[in-house]
């Protein structure tokens, strides 16, 4: 019993790091209905970010209030320079949208070496520190209750946000139907923009959360695909879902990969994968996301 | 904008270039210019490694396998509109499929070759069944998963696969007795030949009613689906059939490096054959050709100190080509050659004002 709790917490504090940047996927989808593959190197970018101003002497939270600065700007970047000009002349096709996406993906990911930073993993604190307290017999660490404390004040960010101010009613506006919001006098394209930029500020999170060691360009490649696995079972156009299936993601996975010898840590990807295809197969909107009807 | 105005610059020059030329060239009948013109491919084909040293072969047979799997992922793209990230690990099974029937259970080369494209088409249709039920682009969600899934198996499966050691393929693959053929020569010409079918059957796909069902999927599904398609039965066989070229690309690649491990089948590889598509140019049969050629043969010529910048530069020229040249390629040529058209057409008017003037 203490094992399987033991394992549920690590999987606790994995899942709030998937659930994270499954949040930055769920806010690009809901106002542009896209699947951004960059996201996760966008958070391993502006994990950078935060690590140069660490070490540039800043204490931990300003470096990292400087790190969301720097992923939001990015973002909104990536959405301006190119998102825009490729979906206004791309009308509705989602499909060179989504080249982008990779090609930022991959641009990203080959140029973060080649920065000024370096090209060695550069060490970083792990969040929290290494200490732990006794629960139930288990061992809950403060990394976890540190995670999913950040987690919880990132969903009360959001939820006030978008339900307290005019910048998150115009956001609902956009993601529910951009012509309508345009006609009522907001201004669409700054609305995406702030959107992209918005997505990237919590995958800055994310990367943060899910450093191990230190910061390279591999960091968020396999937290992009629980990411992705903690999105599609939450349902994409809903950010509790992400939350939710994030969770759930990191819990079964680690379970998973515990008890069952085939996966082990290695395939801990396996049941993340396996999860995908289920809910794709038998609930594609996910557990909190809304079928899409189509009127022909 | 620009892009959609007629007879534009560059393209309208170059398009009334090609319009003298093909008039001046023209001798002899439409079909003869044609049947000469795919011997002299032949031709050019068959003396390339009688000419050339074994590096560049290898390079191009390289290049033939990549240009494979990115007609396998052109005609999921440029067909059905989906894209996959994942054809670098249907590349992959292919690869590993045919080394591990061949050097573990003594299969013959043939034999090793079908069961390597049937299991990657029998993957495809797993993996794409979930994605290619519902719209939207979620088969490469899914095909994400997998390519990144594929080095983990690898590794976890070492006992199978070699794991991150690698794995060699013995016997190799030696050019018949008293052929006179070197093992990099004979490797080309039956990596040539393989690719030939597949080019032939997969344009005689999408020339049939299936590719006339393709297209219409891609440009309608829900009126395709009144027509009678049957959506997902189409959708899914096609990407079975694109992951199955994926995989024979793979298994072919084998038989010249003779080495498979874990690190070549990451996503870079997946994004390469993506990469190839794009440059080519989506919804042509040539395009990845073209393609393949920029992807594998540019790169290996680069100097030392620029090869760093090799996922770069892929990168700049995905983005750059979405921008200039949604086409590829083969978009540029179909454009110069649709100016060459209106050239000649404007041409003959000319010539029918004078007759009656």
């Amino acid at each position: 019993m203490s094992e399987f709790l033991q394992f549920t917490f690590i999987g606790l504090q994995r899942g709030a790091v998937y659930a994270s940047l499954a949040i930055a996927l769920v806010i690009i989808f809901r106002t542009t209905g896209l699947l951004n593959f960059a996201q996760g190197e966008m958070a391993m970018f502006s994990t950078y970010f935060v690590s140069v101003a660490y070490d540039a002497g800043l204490p931990l939270p300003a470096a990292v209030v400087v790190g969301v600065a720097g992923g939001f700007l990015l973002g909104a970047a990536a959405q301006v320079l190119l998102v825009r000009p490729v979906s206004n002349r791309s009308m509705g096709n989602p499909l060179p949208i989504v080249i982008v996406t990779i090609g930022l993906f991959l641009g990203l990911n080959g140029l973060a070496p080649r920065m000024p930073w370096g090209e060695t993993t550069r060490p970083f604190p792990v969040p929290f520190g290494t200490g732990s307290i006794e629960l139930l017999g288990a061992t809950l660490s403060h990394r976890t209750i540190g995670t999913l404390l950040v987690l919880a004040s990132e969903v009360a960010v959001l939820w006030l946000l978008f339900q307290k101010t005019r910048l998150g009613l115009a956001l609902r506006g956009v993601a529910s139907n951009a012509e309508s919001s345009s006609l009522v006098g907001i201004p669409v394209n700054r609305m995406l923009t702030v959107g992209w930029g918005l997505a990237a500020a919590f995958g800055t999170v994310a990367g943060v959360l899910s450093v191990e060691g230190g910061v390279d360009n591999t960091l968020m490649i396999s937290p992009l695909v629980f990411a992705f696995a903690a999105a599609t079972l939450g349902g994409f156009d809903s950010e509790l879902g992400a939350v939710v299936g994030g969770l759930i993601v990191g819990v079964f996975s680690e379970l998973v990969a515990h008890y069952v010898d085939l996966v082990g840590q290695d395939l801990k990807l396996l049941p993340a994968f396996v999860l995908i295809l289920l809910v794709l197969l038998l609930r594609p909107q996910g557990l909190f996301g809304r079928a899409q009807v189509t009127r022909v | 904008m620009a892009g959609d105005s007629r007879s534009t610059g560059v393209y309208g020059a170059l398009g009334s270039v090609w319009a003298t030329l093909s008039t001046r060239a023209a001798i002899g009948p439409a079909w003869l210019r044609k049947a000469v013109g795919w011997a002299l491919l032949a031709g050019f084909l068959y003396w390339i490694p009688t000419y050339y040293p074994e590096s560049v072969v290898t390079a191009l047979t390289k290049t033939v396998c990549l240009a494979i799997a990115a007609l396998g992922l052109n005609l999921l793209t440029g067909y059905t509109g989906q894209i996959s990230v994942g054809h670098g690990a249907f590349f992959g099974i292919g690869a590993y499929t045919l080394t591990i029937l061949v050097t573990d259970h003594g299969w013959g080369y043939p034999a090793a070759m079908v069961v390597a494209a049937a299991l990657s088409f029998v993957v495809g249709v797993i993996v794409g069944l979930p994605a290619l039920r519902i719209k939207g682009l979620y088969l490469a969600l899914v095909t994400l998963g997998l390519a990144s899934l594929f080095p983990l198996a690898v590794k976890r499966f070492s006992d199978l696969t070699g794991g991150s050691q690698g794995k060699r393929l013995r016997p190799p693959l030696r050019p018949p007795e008293g052929s006179g053929l070197a093992n990099d020569q004979f490797i080309y010409y039956v990596t040539i030949a393989v690719a030939v079918v597949c080019f032939v059957l997969v344009r005689n796909l999408v020339r049939s009613r299936v590719g006339r069902s393709l297209i219409a999927i891609r440009d309608n599904e829900t009126a395709a689906a009144t027509m009678g398609v049957n959506i997902t039965r189409t959708k899914l066989a096609v990407f079975g059939v694109s992951a199955m070229l994926a995989g024979i690309g793979g298994a072919l690649s084998v038989l010249d490096s003779r080495f498979v491990n874990a690190g070549s089948y990451q996503i870079d590889r997946s994004i390469e054959i993506l990469v190839a598509v794009v440059i080519g140019g989506v919804a042509s049969i040539a395009g990845p050709i073209l393609g393949a050629v920029a992807v594998v043969f540019v790169p290996d010529r680069l100097p030392e100190n620029l090869a760093v910048w090799k996922p770069v530069m892929f990168a700049a020229l995905l983005i750059g080509l979405v921008f200039l040249a949604p086409g590829g390629i083969m978009g540029m040529f179909k454009r110069i050659g649709g100016e060459a058209r209106v050239a000649l057409a404007r041409r003959a008017a000319a010539d029918d004002g004078d007759t009656s003037a």
